[in-house]
C-alpha cells in the first residue's frame, strides 16, 4: 500500500559545481532548461513551475550551496520530492537527481498526463497509418 | 500483443473520446452529466464514447441512484507504457537541456 518509488538520473557534467549551482537556482536559468518559475533559494519558499501541460507546486526543503538542493514536487496527484546532489569530480561535477516518495498509481497519473501522451499519440498515428502489424 | 494495442489505440483515436478519457485521468471520477457539460457533444454521444472506453477496459462505471459515475482505469494502458521509465525519460531530456544551457553559459 505505502510502497513508494523513485526515479534517479545521474550524469557527469564537464562543468564546475559553481556553474551548475547557478543553473539550478537562478530563475531565468531554470526557465531555460526546466520550466518557467518563481524560484527563490530559501528554505520553505513556495514556488511554481509552469509547463505547457500544467504546473507543479513546489517548496524548497533543503539547500546546501553547490552541494544539495531539495524541493517538493506536487502535480496532478503526484506528491514527491526532487533532490539534486552535486559531487565534484576531476573533470567537472557528478550531478544526481532523485525524484522520490511517490506511489505507483501517482506516477501513472502524472506520467500519463505530462509525459506519456506525446509518445502515446506518436504510436497512435503509426497504428492509424497502418505501419504497425 | 498488437491486437490489445490496436484496440487501445483505436479507442483513443477519436479526439472527443480521448478528451473524455484524459479528463477522467486528470480529474478523477465524474458523472455523465458533468462530462457532457464540457464535452461539446450531446449526452447520448458522451454515453456512447464511454461505452467504447468501457469495452476497451479504459474506464469503469459505478451506479449510484439515478447517476452513473465513471472513472479511468490507467492500468489498462500498462501494456503500452512503462511509467517509471517515462518519468526517467522526462528527466533525461531536462538533463540534455541543462547541459546545453551550461555549454552556452561557457561562451
Amino acid at each position: 500500500m505505502s510502497e513508494t518509488r523513485s526515479v534517479v538520473v545521474e550524469r557527469e557534467m564537464p562543468f564546475p559545481a559553481e556553474k551548475l549551482w547557478r543553473a539550478l537556482t537562478q530563475p531565468h536559468l531554470i526557465a531555460e532548461w526546466l520550466m518557467e518559475n518563481d524560484f527563490v533559494p530559501a528554505v520553505d519558499h513556495r514556488f511554481r513551475l509552469r509547463g505547457s501541460w500544467g504546473s507543479v507546486d513546489c517548496k524548497v526543503l533543503e539547500i546546501e550551496p553547490q552541494k544539495t538542493l531539495a524541493y517538493s514536487w506536487d502535480a496532478m496527484g503526484l506528491e514527491s520530492t526532487v533532490t539534486w546532489t552535486l559531487t565534484p569530480t576531476g573533470a567537472g561535477t557528478h550531478l544526481r537527481m532523485e525524484q522520490s516518495g511517490f506511489r505507483r498509481d501517482q506516477a501513472q497519473a502524472f506520467a500519463g498526463a505530462m509525459i506519456g501522451w506525446q509518445k502515446f499519440f506518436a504510436k497512435l498515428e503509426e497504428v492509424l497509418e497502418g505501419s504497425v502489424p | 500483443m498488437p491486437s490489445v494495442h490496436d484496440q487501445l489505440f483505436r479507442t483513443l483515436a477519436d479526439p472527443t473520446r480521448r478528451a473524455i478519457f484524459e479528463r477522467l485521468c486528470r480529474e478523477g471520477e465524474q458523472t455523465v452529466a458533468a462530462l457532457t457539460a464540457r464535452a461539446g457533444v450531446s449526452q447520448p454521444a458522451v454515453s456512447k464514447h464511454l461505452g467504447v472506453l468501457k469495452q476497451a477496459g479504459l474506464v469503469r462505471d459505478r451506479h449510484e441512484g439515478r447517476q452513473t459515475h465513471y472513472h479511468a482505469q490507467l492500468g489498462a494502458l500498462a501494456p503500452l507504457i512503462d511509467w517509471t521509465s517515462q518519468m526517467a525519460g522526462f528527466w533525461e531530456r531536462k538533463f540534455d537541456q541543462l547541459e546545453n544551457l551550461l555549454r552556452r553559459m561557457d561562451q
